[in-house]
């Protein structure tokens, strides 16, 4: 098996091919973090101001979640009108599964959010949207933060089925090992996922340490 | 177009039929499950009564959430060759790690002094873990095993890639036929299978709860809404959250 990958990798062309799936996965994983995240934090400020938009909101993120993500993927066309082939399909459904994993906390953290902290932030002058993204927003970081590491390993490992519907990414590596009976590129693609998901969760790490300065200060907490 | 294809009497029969795939991907999903649960349950049983390897389980099964279904159902078709059995070990494998965690959480999310008062009252280790803490995980276990069956029934429909029957047929056979109401036909009956388990599931979260914690949770004037939650991803989202205030 380890000849097997060793040649498989002494090969130039391999080298690069894979290196172009790496390539294209990283986008078709990661863009949905970011159009997430943004869809997330105002649904999530209006379903902590309203009780009825927190009820339909939380109520059908938890059903989109159900949602298998190959049927996803392949009913996506037929709501926003793309190709079939189109690795656009791969990033909405993402984007749609990660803005739902992220409703919930986003609305906990506000919840969480002391009612003093809000109340000196006015009294000092703070209008409501600036307060919400000068103070609330930044206090929810470390929640947002976790649900965001949940969703970027869910979307590396996602991402690699849109190669069912002959989307690039690692998972093209699955499924041309499976369709050559042939292990190395899947041992390859399994590993670069699990590596990918690793340094996205360190770099999400740090980027809550930069984030949050005040968690860092003094340590007294 | 996908509503006649539905409809079409010509589709609920034979071998191929929606019924015969329907039951397919219902069995395996219950067979993958409870492989599953009983390899997950004793051990986060374990773990989270006696606290050793808690760093191991939860970091474990975190890491084996980075899998990639696809990388691992084609890989375990290669290496145990074609079959129903390495794709139901594929399935069993990447169910484990959310019952595992919701086991572990439900363990470790039981009041301590709960715990302590039943020590006091001269229980053994036995006694409390079966009489308290169990009971008392039952919400989030079941909850964990939720999030296990979602992936199960989206897994089973990536391995008809690998030749699995199952409701995944229709949708990958209608996408290579560019016969599109059968792919979506497909994507609807499989979406629907996973929402009316997943109902199902909740329906019996619910009922799990003890009667002692709902009491309890009345008293204090708190819906017991939290220890219904979706078990898993709540519970590594938490365990992040947690690691990360401490830190």
């Amino acid at each position: 098996m380890l000849d097997d990958l060793s040649r498989y990798l002494g090969s130039e062309s391999n080298r690069e091919l894979v290196l172009t799936q790496l390539v294209q996965h990283v986008p078709l994983a990661l863009l949905p973090l970011v159009v997430g995240v943004v869809l997330a934090i105002p649904l999530g400020w209006l379903a902590q101001r309203h009780p009825l938009v927190r009820t339909a909101l939380l109520g059908s993120a938890n059903v989109v979640y159900t949602v298998p993500s190959l049927a996803f993927f392949v009913v996506i066309p037929g709501i926003i009108g793309t190709q079939i082939l189109d690795p656009v399909n791969v990033v909405a459904a993402l984007s749609i599964y990660t803005a739902a994993l992220l409703v919930r906390p986003v609305v906990d953290a506000l919840d969480a959010v002391p009612a003093h902290v809000v109340a000196a932030a006015t009294a000092m002058g703070y209008r409501p949207l600036r307060r919400f993204l000068a103070v609330e927003l930044p206090l929810a970081v470390p929640v947002l933060v976790a649900g965001v590491r949940v969703a970027s390993v869910s979307n590396i490992s996602l991402a690699s089925v849109g190669a069912l519907l002959g989307v690039g990414g690692l998972g093209a590596l699955f499924t041309s090992g499976f369709q050559t009976s042939y292990l190395p590129p899947i041992l390859v693609g399994i590993v670069l996922t699990l590596v990918l998901a690793l340094v996205m969760d360190l770099v999400l790490v740090g980027l809550r340490w930069l984030l949050t300065p005040w968690a860092r200060a003094g340590g007294t907490r | 177009m996908t509503l006649s294809w539905l409809f079409d009497p010509a589709h609920w029969s034979g071998v191929d039929g929606i019924p015969v795939r329907l039951l397919q991907h219902l069995r395996y999903t219950l067979v993958a499950a409870l492989a599953a649960t009983l390899v997950a349950v004793p051990l986060g049983l374990f773990v989270g009564h006696t606290g050793r390897g808690g760093l191991v389980v939860v970091g474990g099964s975190n890491a084996m959430r980075a899998l990639p279904t696809l990388g691992l159902v084609t890989f375990l078709f290669l290496v145990l060759g074609s079959g129903e059995v390495s794709a139901l070990v594929a399935l069993t494998v990447l169910a484990v790690p959310p019952v595992l965690a919701g086991t572990y959480a439900g363990i470790q999310d039981t009041d301590r002094g709960v715990v302590d008062a039943a020590r006091g009252m001269g229980m053994t280790g036995w006694q409390r873990l079966w009489r308290v803490e169990v009971p008392n995980a039952l919400p989030l276990l079941l909850g964990g095993v939720r999030n296990a069956v979602l992936q199960i029934v989206a897994t089973t429909a990536v391995a008809a890639y690998v030749g699995l029957g199952g409701l995944g047929r229709f949708l990958l056979d209608g996408l290579r036929a560019f016969d599109y109401p059968k792919m979506v036909a497909g994507a609807v009956l499989v979406a629907a299978l996973a929402m009316v388990l997943d109902l199902l599931l909740a329906l019996l979260q619910r009922l799990v709860v003890p009667k002692g914690l709902r009491l309890a949770a009345g008293r204090r004037g708190r819906v017991p809404a939290r220890a219904v939650e979706r078990g898993g991803t709540d519970v590594a989202a938490a365990a992040a959250t947690r690691e990360g205030t401490s830190g």
